[in-house]
């Protein structure tokens, strides 16, 4: 069990140090769902397909991530409240990597 | 007036699945969905992903899985109101409920089984002030009748399949098309995009890319559209008759919230040591739309649901009557429609 730490800012502007497992297959949407950072309903609402912006969020320290995929980089165009650090919460994958990740969660869509 | 034995609000897995558990118990059920087709989310945003936690399927397409539910409740023969979102809710002196949709069809039953998902899916709608002012006077987010643009000078924003395809369809009808995108790419049907890049050549489809719209003018109705080119801020006016933005759908809990129930973390509390049902009883939430302690929202989780609620509903409808609940591989399965599936009968006879 190999966890790494992640500051996260919510909706509200509060942050939270979190402790993520690289070895549970989660990704950061779902970390963020575990420790109710953000009312169930109003973040992953696809699951974590890429189909939906609602775990947008913003990268805020300089950690090299992976690539955006086709699905990611066009679920952004549609997205709103995009910025040049947009991601989305459910296409980064926990990896120790991601040791001391910084993101802020993207407003939820009206 | 629609009448029925239980009337299930949304056609995705679960409530298609009901209808086979009340078809058991001789209960007709019928549908309201206010997407076009019955699936859900299956249909509407996965149909082509593979599900893995079917029991029984070790792989199933979201839209196959769909296609054989509706081949298994067929002899149930359920009624559908597809395209109208259950809105409002009333309660009549025989303790039977009358669910109205916003289109005005009237269902009544005695029974009502939520099976909501995560909601209606409602279009999404871009962030401008003014945006709500012209609904209805320029501003669509969905083309219902596409002769109401003909003549016309039509901006559409959106990257996507339907952005492009309305682009296509629009440009043999109005008389002017604009497609807005925030970006260069478009992602669509490979078909689309070269249709489009073919009408923007011939001078048919006006495009501007990378832009956004940031604002609507005009005194009663939509007369004209800014729009904002991303990579060197230039401003563009627009003079503009409509307005369609297309980006997608998500999905709103919407009027149900307003119906009374019990509503915890943007879900519907039920009753899960029984039978699902809410605070409000002859309501049954089910599949996603519900929650309680150690709810998972698994499509496998909600046929369990659909099974229990089924059982109650029939306990509820028939106080009186002595049931038990019997295997489809003793009792078959007999369809409303006269058909009747059963177990080959073994003989009995002596070999000589």
């Amino acid at each position: 069990m190999s966890d790494i730490k992640l500051k996260i800012v919510d909706r509200d502007g509060v942050l939270h140090e979190v402790d993520a497992p690289t070895d549970m297959n989660m990704n950061l949407m779902e970390v963020v769902r575990s420790y109710e950072l953000a009312p169930e309903g109003t973040i992953g609402i696809c699951g974590g397909m890429a189909m939906c912006a609602s775990c947008q969020c913003y990268v805020k320290s300089g950690h090299e991530l992976p690539e955006k995929s086709d699905d990611e980089e066009a679920m952004l165009a549609e997205a709103f409240y995009v910025e040049d650090n947009s991601r989305l919460g459910c296409q980064l994958h926990i990896t120790p990597e991601l040791e001391g990740l910084e993101v802020e969660l993207a407003p939820e869509e009206a | 007036m629609i009448k029925t034995d239980i009337l299930i609000i949304g056609a995705g897995p679960t409530g298609l699945f009901a209808v086979f558990e009340a078809g058991l118990l001789q209960l007709k059920c019928h549908l309201i969905d206010a997407l076009p087709q019955p699936g859900g989310q299956c249909s509407e945003i996965y149909p082509k992903k593979p599900i893995y936690d079917i029991p029984g399927f070790p792989e199933v397409l979201a839209g196959e899985l769909v296609d054989n539910l509706m081949e298994q409740i067929k002899p149930f023969q359920p009624g559908f109101t597809l395209g109208e979102r259950a809105e409002k809710i009333e309660k009549l002196e025989d303790g039977t409920f009358v669910v109205t949709t916003n289109k005005g069809t009237k269902h009544n039953a005695p029974i009502i089984a939520i099976a909501g998902g995560l909601g209606s899916f409602e279009p999404r709608k871009p962030l401008l002030d003014n945006l709500s002012k012209f609904e209805d006077k320029g501003v669509a987010y969905m083309i219902k009748e596409p002769e109401v643009y003909r003549d016309k000078k039509v901006l559409i924003a959106g990257g996507g399949d339907s952005a492009l395809d309305w682009s296509i369809f629009l440009a043999e009808i109005a008389s002017e098309v604009t497609l807005v995108h925030r970006r260069n790419e478009f992602r669509g049907a490979l078909d689309s995009v070269e249709k489009v890049q073919q009408l923007k050549n011939q001078g048919k489809i006006n495009l501007i890319t990378p832009a956004e719209v940031i604002d609507l003018q005009g005194e009663d109705k939509l007369e004209k559209i800014i729009v904002r080119k991303t990579d060197n801020s230039e401003e563009i006016d627009l003079e503009a008759d409509n307005f369609i933005p297309l980006f997608g759908l998500s999905p709103k809990l919407g009027p149900i919230s307003e119906w009374g129930l019990e509503i915890e973390k943007n879900a519907i509390k039920v009753d899960n040591t029984l039978d699902y049902q809410t605070n409000i009883p002859g309501i049954y939430a089910i599949g996603d739309v519900n929650t309680y302690p150690g709810k998972l929202k698994l499509i496998l989780c909600g046929f369990h649901e659909a099974t229990l609620m089924c059982q109650s509903a029939y306990q509820r409808i028939y106080p009186d009557k002595k049931y038990v609940m019997k295997y489809t591989t003793v009792g078959g399965v007999i369809g409303f429609d006269g058909s009747k599936k059963e177990a080959p009968k073994a003989v009995v006879k002596t070999i000589e």
